[in-house]
């Protein structure tokens, strides 16, 4: 990449382990989007204040625009390309498309990594609890009551 | 009328009125070659029903392209050189080094020291040069490489100074925009004095007899300040120009509007020119056009010989993508005691930037009745960025003044806010919007102003919108049945998140007996037939009825074939849950997909354009659109606890009751209320782009410190849309999503004004504004 010295990353991906070969200074975003083709995680604002770009490392919601790629380690990072089971959508995946918890969607990955995180550490939730999980996500098109009802929906779907 | 287009005509009966009103009929002449009337909502199987997004699962699970996601193989990427200064000449530009450097294929000097008009800088992140290269961080580079000498100008940066004889001139008529015939977004042939255009005038009656007459008379001063758009997905552009055509796959509300726009821009035939979008990441009005970023990108890739990419930080976004111009208005209102309106006047200024489009709208010269108008209305340029629309433009930033003032005239006189409208306001539609809305929020609830006597207080407030129902003409969609039974719709129409994608669907398998999922959607491609913009509440009134009339048309070609194998008439025949039947005897049937086993061609196809709306249109915009004879209605409720400690507004509830003709699909348009009204909220409370005096800069040209409404913020917000048929067209539903934005921030602050008793007059309504309204702390300009 345009003369500046790669460095070969090993990075644990939605399950496999994937090698790229990337400046020391690109974000996990970067990387994911860049070197990787998952394009999924998107790119909003790129320091951190509307969490578009949220992905796990190990169960952990983070924004990916915010870590160095080789910062990652061994920890395993999760993206929206990783949470269906196969052909088998999330819960939370399912419940945004049943709730229309979506418009343009761009801001949608990002929202169903914090919520299906929130459904993970906290598989009965209040309307509160999923208003804190999304409270660092932006988006625009205003679908933050019908986020809240899918969440919460899912919860129940999954027997929470 | 000819006696031969009589002859093409036909009449029928269709249902009319608001449903929960009761319904009557009226009759209409339609085209012969157009479907028959299509009953209400309650008789229907599919349209009226909330069908998911076909294209949901693509977007939950990352797999959607966004313009952003799109590589093609050699792509190039680009960066732009922004303008640090505010007002400046590009005396000389050196961009030899950049061009030299390695990885660097196509360098555009885009501020040229050898035009006048071009190397003048008007704002602080204006483009001065752009770069292709092999990687972002390459042409990042490159930009640092170019030499640029800047001859600095005296500048201006906000309205007030700007509009005074001495301040420093942003334009000269060389370079001063020159506005348009339809008036939008500023009408022609305005005089320019000093920073000062206009001013547009709009006259009825005779204000001085008007307010003579008045026995009350309301006056009062109202400032919005700018907002800027902040899609979260940002502007961007992948520009293949090659020998054969140019392909630009770009987040654009409108494909066929942008591939005109680079036709004529580059002297390309239109057929030499595609434009695409899959999935859109938000445009509010800010990616209605090519731009000049979409500009750069196709100049880049003709130099360079290789696809480009283009798109825009954040911080690009914030300072040259558009933006909701700030405006201030004088309102005076004159009334007789009983609430009667004598006279309306309106004076007001804003500021695009370096651009036009800064009116507050329509409102105060068309939402309520009264005989006697007068409005004028000016732009002010000021070194900022261009304005562009942004939801419900001019009419939000309007209502924001008008709506306050009628509650201050209601106060004044000694009426209930919601019984002085219901004497000035002549719609039907909002006369029952305000019944259904009042009895929701709880109206007679409402107290006098100030009532709480602890430091919490609440209070309850109304306000109205107005906007046209919009039509594009210019707009066509084909129905395809193939001879296995599947079915496409085509059209350039994009879908940027509205859900056009869900009606196209509905609309189509209503008319062919089918599931929403049994019909694959193909829009967003300048291959298919035009299908109009994405912008002005527009795209549901355009594209539904082609999409009907195509349809029914193929249906007929199946009709044929399965009349001679029931040995049926093809009028006989109707489609019903995946069958081709005979009205009188339903043992006779055939499958739709047997049916179209039989075509004669491997498939059979339809295309139709928007016909002129039954009964007429109230007036055409251009050769391309026209204004339906409805307006499209719309009255919110706030409930507001103003914590007069801290200034804190936390707005509790919204009730939005709208009207949008035929609501094909109900959830969306509560996802799209619930949007408008989200995005009124913002602009109420949060948002403001704040200009360095000194240097011109945007000082939170971000995410984190550009405010903007999250769920923390978000209030319960219950919506109701009414079932309005007028028989206006084959589908008879119209657009939602600009309605829905503008009567919120004035609900809110005339809710604002009923709890604490002080009248908020600027936007937004931050804490500062209201601890200063409440006289607790000094003024804050």
């Amino acid at each position: 990449m345009d003369g500046a010295q790669l460095v070969a990353v090993r990075l644990n991906i939605n399950g496999a382990v994937r090698t790229a070969h990337v400046a020391a200074s690109m974000t996990l975003a970067e990387v994911l989007r860049g070197r990787l083709g998952l394009t999924g995680t998107k790119i909003a604002c790129n320091r951190g204040a509307c969490s578009a770009c949220t992905v796990w490392l190990d169960s952990m919601p983070i924004c990916a625009c915010m870590m160095l790629a080789v910062d990652v380690g061994t920890r395993s990072v999760t993206t929206i390309e990783g949470l269906a089971q196969g052909e088998t959508l999330h819960p939370v995946q399912q419940a945004f498309i049943d709730h229309d918890a979506l418009q343009c969607g761009f801001c949608t990955p990002g929202m169903i990594m914090s919520c299906a995180a929130l459904l993970k550490r906290n598989p009965e939730p209040n309307a509160e609890d999923v208003r804190a999980a999304i409270s660092g996500h932006y988006c625009r098109c205003g679908t933050y009551p019908h986020v809240i009802a899918a969440t919460l929906a899912a919860a129940k779907a999954q027997g929470g | 009328m000819s006696v031969a287009k009589q002859a093409n005509l036909r009449t029928a009966v269709f249902p009319s009125g608001i449903a929960s009103v009761g319904l009557g009929t009226v009759e209409r002449q339609i085209p012969a070659d157009e479907p028959p009337p299509l009953p209400p909502n309650n008789e229907l199987r599919v349209i009226g029903k909330s069908f998911p997004r076909p294209n949901g699962p693509a977007k939950v699970t990352g797999a959607v392209r966004f313009t952003v996601d799109i590589s093609l193989p050699g792509m190039l990427h680009a960066r732009v050189l922004r303008s640090p200064l505010p007002h400046a000449v590009v005396r000389s530009i050196d961009v030899s080094a950049a061009a030299r450097r390695p990885g660097v294929r196509a360098v555009l000097t885009i501020a040229d020291p050898a035009n006048p008009k071009s190397a003048k800088l008007g704002y602080v992140g204006a483009p001065v040069a752009a770069v292709a290269a092999v990687s972002l961080p390459a042409a990042e580079a490159a930009l640092h490489l170019i030499r640029v000498n800047y001859e600095t100008l005296p500048f201006v940066a906000d309205m007030a100074t700007a509009r005074a004889p001495a301040s420093p001139s942003v334009h000269d008529h060389e370079t001063a925009p020159s506005g348009h015939p339809s008036g939008f977004p500023a009408a022609a042939n305005l005089p320019l004095n000093g920073n000062v255009r206009g001013p547009s005038l709009v006259r009825r009656g005779d204000v001085i007899k008007g307010f003579a007459e008045a026995d009350a008379v309301v006056e009062a001063e109202y400032s919005t300040s700018v907002q800027t758009h902040c899609c979260i997905e940002p502007h961007a552009i992948v520009a293949d120009w090659r020998a054969d055509g140019l392909t630009v796959y770009m987040s654009t509300q409108f494909t066929a509007g942008v591939r005109d726009e680079i036709a004529e821009t580059f002297g390309l035939p239109l057929n030499r020119v595609r434009v695409i979008v899959d999935a859109m990441g938000g445009g509010f009005g800010s990616k209605s056009s090519l731009g000049n970023y979409g500009y750069f990108a196709i100049t880049l890739s003709r130099q360079a010989k290789a696809p480009v990419r283009l798109f825009l930080e954040r911080e690009e976004e914030q300072m040259d993508a558009g933006n909701r111009p700030g405006t201030w208005q004088r309102l005076r209102i004159g009334a007789k005691r009983d609430g009667t309106l004598t006279a309306i006047s309106l004076v007001s200024y804003g500021t695009a930037g370096i651009g036009l489009g800064a009116g507050v709208g329509s409102n105060a010269e068309a939402l309520y009745s009264c005989p006697n108008f007068d409005g004028a209305q000016h732009d002010v340029f000021i070194n900022a960025g261009p304005g562009c629309a942004m939801r419900g433009p001019g009419n939000t930033p309007g209502a924001y003044g008008l709506e306050q003032t009628i509650d201050e005239l209601a106060e004044k006189l000694g009426i209930d806010p919601l019984a002085l409208r219901d004497r000035i306001d002549p719609s039907p539609i909002r006369r029952e919007e305000r019944r259904i809305g009042a009895a929701r929020i709880g109206w007679s609830r409402r107290r006098r102003p100030g009532a709480d006597s602890g430091p919490a207080k609440r209070g309850l407030g109304v306000a109205q919108s107005l906007w046209g129902a919009n039509v594009q003409t210019n707009a066509a969609c084909e129905v395809r049945v193939l001879r296995d039974g599947t079915v496409e719709v085509l059209s350039s129409v994009q879908d940027i998140g509205t859900g056009i994608t869900t009606v196209l669907a509905q609309t189509v398998a209503e008319v062919l007996g089918l599931r929403p999922d049994q019909i694959t959607v193909r829009i967003g491609d300048t291959e298919f037939p035009p299908g109009g913009p994405s912008y002005g509440s527009r795209t549901t009134a355009s594209v539904t009825p082609p999409a009907r009339t195509a349809a029914w048309r193929v249906l007929q070609h199946l009709f044929a074939e399965a009349a001679l194998l029931l040995n049926a008439a093809p009028e006989d025949l109707i489609a019903h849950e995946g069958k081709i039947l005979v009205r009188q005897d339903f043992d006779r049937a055939l499958s739709f997909k047997d049916t179209a086993a039989h075509l004669r061609t491997d498939r059979v196809a339809a295309v139709a354009s928007r016909s002129d709306d039954y009964g007429g249109f109230q007036r055409r915009a251009g050769q391309d659109a026209a204004l339906a004879q409805r307006d499209l209605g719309g009255v919110q409720f706030a409930e507001v606890a103003v914590d007069t400690e801290t200034g804190i507004i936390r707005v509790e509830r919204v009730v939005a009751v709208q009207d949008c003709g035929r609501p094909i699909n109900p959830r969306q348009i509560e996802s799209q209320v619930q949007g408008g009204v989200l995005m009124g909220v913002s602009y109420a409370l949060f948002e403001e782009r704040i200009l360095d005096q000194a240097t011109g800069r945007m000082v939170n040209p971000d995410l984190e410190q550009y405010k903007l409404v999250g769920v923390r913020e978000t209030p319960q917000i219950d919506v109701v849309v009414l079932e309005n048929y007028q028989g206006q067209s084959a589908t008879d539903a119209y657009g939602i999503a600009e309605p829905a934005n503008i009567a919120t921030a004035p609900a809110i602050a005339n809710a604002v004004y009923n709890a604490i008793g002080v009248r908020l007059r600027s936007l937004p309504m931050n804490p500062a504004a209201v601890l200063a309204a409440l006289g607790k702390v000094a003024y804050r300009s």
